[in-house]
């Protein structure tokens, strides 16, 4: 008789710890199938220096981010602050300009301070698509083999990189 | 009269559906397939999801990440590959996500056999409620003499006889 209160309790355990674990969850983080992978090749110019490109070679050898920004993201302004304060600290970070025009590029990091190394042109959101981004910003860890560790989907900050990203740098500090 | 209400019913119908065809749709048709591939185009644009406006197909929405993903999917398909090749390549970068009909694997089980999972505890509920039912006791033997008494006495006039005066 007593299966008869227990089992609905039961049921309604189960239902809350499945919405706690779900409600947890970002559904518009799709978690990226690359992790772990080789990053895809690419081939790009350089903002504002056309003639001169830059591959997937380059960013092989040492640690480095690769950001997807765009200067129509709103988001992207949230991240900059920190950004900036990780280029400050060292970290290499080699900025992409995703979908954007290169004068709208060029005049935002002007305008905000330019946190990157390098900033490839991607006008048509080709590396876009071939490293599976959708949005911006997002962020790409790859480690000196050129291997993508971790992708921030959405702002990088302050408890991402101590929590997340910090911890795969580890080995081999920037 | 009836053909007036119907009329009058369908109207707005009518005009909703006018409002839809009159929207400036993006551009579904690939110009420079042939009348297969198009086939197949059509296809796979219903069947991919969009990332960014995640219930709709990238056929359906007109966010420019849609755009990119159909634009991709006519590339490759004029290029020759085949519609696994083209999911692929785009599970290979996007997850099983972008497809809305994920392939059965260790991961998805759960998704496609939630529903029958649910089903099976449904159908051994409702099993054991029915059998539960059948193994009631039945009613209790009753003495048709006594029975045919006290309906007897309930047609009759000392149906209201206290029970302890009945003989």
């Amino acid at each position: 008789m007593r299966l008869r209160y227990l089992v609905p309790a039961l049921v309604l355990i189960g239902l809350v710890v499945l919405f706690a674990v779900g409600l947890r969850h970002d559904p518009r983080e799709v978690p990226s199938p690359l992790i772990g992978k080789p990053a895809p090749a690419f081939s790009l110019a350089v903002l504002g220096a056309p003639q001169q490109t830059y591959t997937l070679a380059d960013l092989k050898g040492r640690p480095v981010l690769v950001n997807f920004f765009a200067s129509w993201c709103a988001a992207c302004r949230v991240e900059h602050p920190f950004l900036m304060q990780l280029a400050a600290q060292g970290v290499e970070i080699v900025g992409v300009d995703y979908k954007d025009t290169d004068a709208d590029g060029a005049d935002w990091l002007a305008r905000h301070g330019n946190p990157y190394r390098t900033v490839i042109a991607d006008p048509q959101g080709a590396m876009g698509l071939d490293w599976g981004v959708y949005g911006a910003p997002e962020t790409f860890v790859l480690d000196t083999a050129g291997t993508i560790v971790y992708k921030q989907i959405g702002p990088l900050s302050e408890a991402v990189w101590r929590e997340r990203v910090a911890p795969l740098l580890q080995g081999a500090k920037p | 009269m009836k053909r007036g209400t119907l009329k009058s019913r369908l109207a707005p119908v009518a005009l909703l559906a006018g409002l839809l065809l009159a929207l400036p749709g993006a551009p579904l048709r690939a110009a420079e397939l042939d009348a297969e591939q198009q086939a197949r185009y059509q296809t796979l644009i219903n069947e991919l999801r969009c990332l960014v406006c995640q219930n709709q197909t990238i056929a359906d929405s007109n966010a420019p990440l849609a755009a990119d993903l159909r634009q991709q999917v006519e590339t490759q398909i004029r290029a020759g590959r085949s519609d696994a090749e083209i999911k692929r390549y785009l599970t290979d970068r996007y997850g099983d996500f972008v497809l809305y009909r994920p392939p059965f694997k260790a991961k998805t089980w759960l998704l496609w056999g939630g529903p029958f999972v649910v089903l099976l505890i449904a159908l051994g509920v409702a099993l054991r409620f029915v059998r539960a039912r059948r193994a009631a006791p039945a009613a209790t033997a009753v003495d048709a003499a006594a029975l045919r008494q006290v309906l007897a006495d309930e047609a009759g006039d000392d149906a209201r006889r206290p029970p302890e005066n009945r003989s």
